[in-house]
């Protein structure tokens, strides 16, 4: 069993004007092949940072434990690598890239990645026959593809955009980040129908949210609780609606 | 300002090392003797075998041009030229270069490589002597493409249409030179284009006839012929009324010439309803890493809306030469005529530009759109400078100006000198500029895509230029693309 993610002590931190400012404090987390795991915590706790961590934004210094992915120590690759090898994050808020047609920047990464995967690359018809299904199944307009990556995109169209680009790439773990906010109801259930189906024995996920909603669409085998830089209490899909009644108060007690 | 002292520097040095590819570059024979005087104006005449109304032309310039001296506005360091210390004339076939690809700078071939140019074209690209010798003169013939070179003239000739050597027209058609030659680039307007005049052997000479659309991009002729730009190129082009053509000059691939100074001047004419678009890739050899070996890049270029609704179109990209000064502008003079400026300007390493346009409105309901693009790396220095002028009889004339500025790192300078000058209250002005960074957060969500650290500059720097690009002849567009991402290689990071 070395298909997974296995998280161990992991401690990072970044440079706040000058001063480190230690956000990830000792964290550790398993994610079994074929596993989607969730995690909730309030805001500050340090999810974001755990998902570019695992991204491998620069910004962050990993300051002690490690990281395996696949059995590769995830902290030693580059982003695209990591890319490469299957890791995936749909951004809490992501980037614009001002002129920077979508379809093209679609097409050139999953061919950037496709070929790092030893893959065929696709040709610009097949491509966009791929990216055709897949906006539509997103009940996204083909409209989107032409314009520029994220440029005057609503909040949600970002949102779908992100798991536009997660289908395409075909992921071995997805990290999405809050990829919920701001979804309007029928969006949510499109956008987690759009998880859903690639859920499968290749494919892991790591869903971060603050909602429970979500979880009820896409129903995570284990629910993380994580609070300053740790996980601090780990459950079935049961933690999800315990915390919706009752907040973070009894988790953060038991953890003190 | 330390980026424009440490780029002074780098100049100086690249000054005391230019020897080697320049001005004292040892060719044994067919050379005019080291200098400028009247008698190398008359040789240069003589062996271009000119009439002499031509020799007169090129004297009176040269004359000109002795009372001149090198402008100083522009935001550019370098050293003194001394321009009795080259040569002249010479035969292009007794050019000294690199005796092989052994001796060109290692970078540049990479370069060539990573553009997927082929080993002989490496080789002219690179001036290795004895490559690519038979051609002299852009039209000629040229390696593989003979063929089709000559099938493209056949082409052109049935559509009426002109297109030959500059020196070729001055024999064969002197009546359209005579006409036009110096008409819109006065021989001293500036000091550059005067020793342009004076000496310049050779270029283009475009004529479309009344009415006739030019049946092929000129690119695609142009560019199988483009290995021979020379230091003093002159180009002439002219639209008669509703006639239409495009031009391509230049070459995605660096360029070496063992001449340092280039100073170039090209005039468009277009009459009524006519259209000209004029599109530029120079990739001139920047010097090595620092700085050694790179070109002085003057160049003069104006066209002249003559007829009404005429329309005359500057494209440019420009990543090379060491330094750039340069202004391609229109001149506005018929009634609804439009003039249009696009323009990428990359500087990176030290290298040095002031580019910009002048946009000359003399006649009602005039229009002009100035794009300007600059992107900075490294330890360059990059200034747009963009005239924009309403004369009094320019009622409802238009102008958009946009300057955008990108820059890539912390060393490097970037700096809009916007000049506005209304004589006419109807008209209107409007000018935006922006800068901007390439952020942290675009290039790692391209990397957590897949994209390397130097694709996502490239596509984010693509993105930023697009306006510009897309203005360019599509087989060019994708090159050029190519182009900007190598030119800011290694600028991140
Ligand atoms: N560049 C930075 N400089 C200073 N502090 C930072 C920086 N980046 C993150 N932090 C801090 O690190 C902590 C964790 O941030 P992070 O974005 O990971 O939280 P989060 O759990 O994702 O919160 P949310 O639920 O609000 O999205 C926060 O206190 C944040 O202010
Ligand atoms: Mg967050």
């Amino acid at each position: 069993m070395s298909d997974f993610l296995k998280i161990e002590g992991l401690k990072a931190q970044i440079d706040a004007d000058g001063t480190p400012k230690e956000i990830l404090k000792g964290l550790d987390l398993t994610i079994p092949k074929g596993e989607v795991h969730a995690i909730m915590g309030p805001n500050g706790s340090g999810k974001s940072t755990l998902s570019y961590v695992l991204a491998g934004r620069e910004d962050y210094e990993v300051t002690g434990g490690s990281a395996h992915f696949k059995g590769q120590d995830l902290l030693e690759l580059e982003p695209e690598e990591r890319a490469a090898l299957g890791v995936f994050l749909a951004f809490q808020s992501p980037v614009e890239l001002p002129g920077v047609n979508n379809a093209n920047f679609l097409r050139t990464a999953v061919n950037a990645v496709r070929k790092a995967r030893g893959e065929e690359e696709l040709d610009a018809v097949s491509f966009l026959k791929l990216a055709r299904e897949e906006t539509s199944r997103l009940s996204m307009s083909g409209e989107m593809l032409k314009r520029a990556v994220n440029v005057g995109f609503s909040g949600g169209e970002k949102k779908r955009n992100e798991v536009l680009q997660m289908r395409l790439l075909k992921p071995s773990l997805a990290i999405l980040d809050e990829t919920d906010s701001g979804l309007d109801i029928d969006a949510l259930r499109i956008v987690a129908d759009g998880v859903n189906s690639l859920r499968g024995p290749d494919f892991s996920s790591l869903v971060i949210t603050h909602h429970q909603r979500l979880l009820d669409y896409i129903v995570p085998d284990r629910v993380h609780v994580m609070a300053h830089g740790r996980i601090i209490h780990s459950g079935g899909p049961e933690v999800a609606s315990l915390l919706e009644k009752q907040g973070y108060k009894q988790f953060l007690e038991a953890a003190a | 300002m330390p980026a424009v002292s440490e780029t002074r520097e780098a100049v100086e040095k690249l000054a005391k090392s230019n020897y080697e590819w320049g001005f004292e570059t040892n060719v044994e024979m067919d050379l005019a003797p080291k200098g400028l005087n009247e008698d190398i104006v008359r040789l240069i005449s003589a062996r271009k075998k000119e009439p002499q109304w031509m020799l007169e032309w090129r004297l009176k310039a040269f004359r000109a041009w002795q009372e001149m001296s090198e402008p100083n506005w522009a935001k550019i360091k370098h050293p003194p030229i001394d321009y009795q210390d080259a040569h002249y004339f010479a035969q292009p076939k007794k050019k000294a270069g690199p005796k092989s690809l052994d001796e060109v700078d290692p970078e540049l071939l990479k370069t060539y490589e990573k553009l997927g140019i082929p080993l002989h074209e490496q080789e002219m690209l690179a001036g290795v002597e004895g490559a690519g010798q038979k051609t002299p003169v852009a039209v000629d013939a040229v390696f593989d493409s003979v063929s089709v070179a000559t099938t493209f003239r056949k082409t052109l000739a049935e559509a009426g249409v002109i297109f030959c050597p500059i020196s070729e027209a001055i024999i064969e058609h002197p009546e359209l030179v005579k006409k036009y030659l110096g008409t819109v680039v006065p021989v001293a307007d500036n000091f550059f284009s005067a020793l342009n005049s004076a000496v310049f052997t050779d270029g283009s000479f475009v004529y479309v006839p009344k009415g006739v659309r030019c049946p092929m991009e000129l690119s695609t002729y142009f560019r199988i012929n483009a290995r021979n730009t020379g230091q003093f190129e002159r180009t002439l082009i002219i639209a008669e009324d509703q006639a239409t053509v495009s031009y391509l000059e230049g070459c995605t691939a660096p360029q070496r010439d063992e001449n340092q100074l280039h100073a170039a001047v090209v005039e468009l004419v277009a009459m009524e309803d006519a259209f000209i678009k004029y599109s530029t890739v120079q990739n001139w050899y920047p010097g090595d890493e620092n700085g050694k070996g790179g070109i002085y890049n003057f160049v003069t270029k104006r066209g002249l809306c003559k007829g009404d609704r005429a329309r005359i179109s500057w494209t440019q990209v420009e990543t090379g030469s060491a330094i750039t000064w340069k202004y391609p502008s229109c001149i506005l003079a018929g009634k609804g005529s439009v003039g249009e400026f696009y323009s990428v300007a990359v500087t990176n390493g030290h290298q040095q530009a002031d580019t910009g346009t002048k946009m000359i409105h003399l006649a009602p309901d005039t229009r002009s759109t100035i794009v300007a693009k600059t992107i900075s790396a490294g330890k360059s220095d990059s200034t747009y400078r963009g005239l924009v002028r309403m004369q009094p009889k320019a009622r409802n004339g238009r102008n958009f100006t946009q300057c955008d500025s990108l820059l890539i790192g912390d060393q490097c300078g970037a700096h809009t000198v916007p000049y506005i000058e209304s004589r006419n209250m109807s008209a209107r002005i409007e000018h935006e500029a922006t800068t901007s960074k390439i952020s942290e957060d675009q290039l790692f969500y391209c990397r957590s895509r897949g994209f390397s650290e130097e694709e996502a500059v490239g596509l984010i720097v693509n993105g930023f230029c697009r306006e510009v690009l897309k203005e360019l002849p599509m087989e060019f567009a994708v090159e050029a693309q190519k182009l900007l991402q190598i030119s800011l290689e290694g600028s991140v990071g």
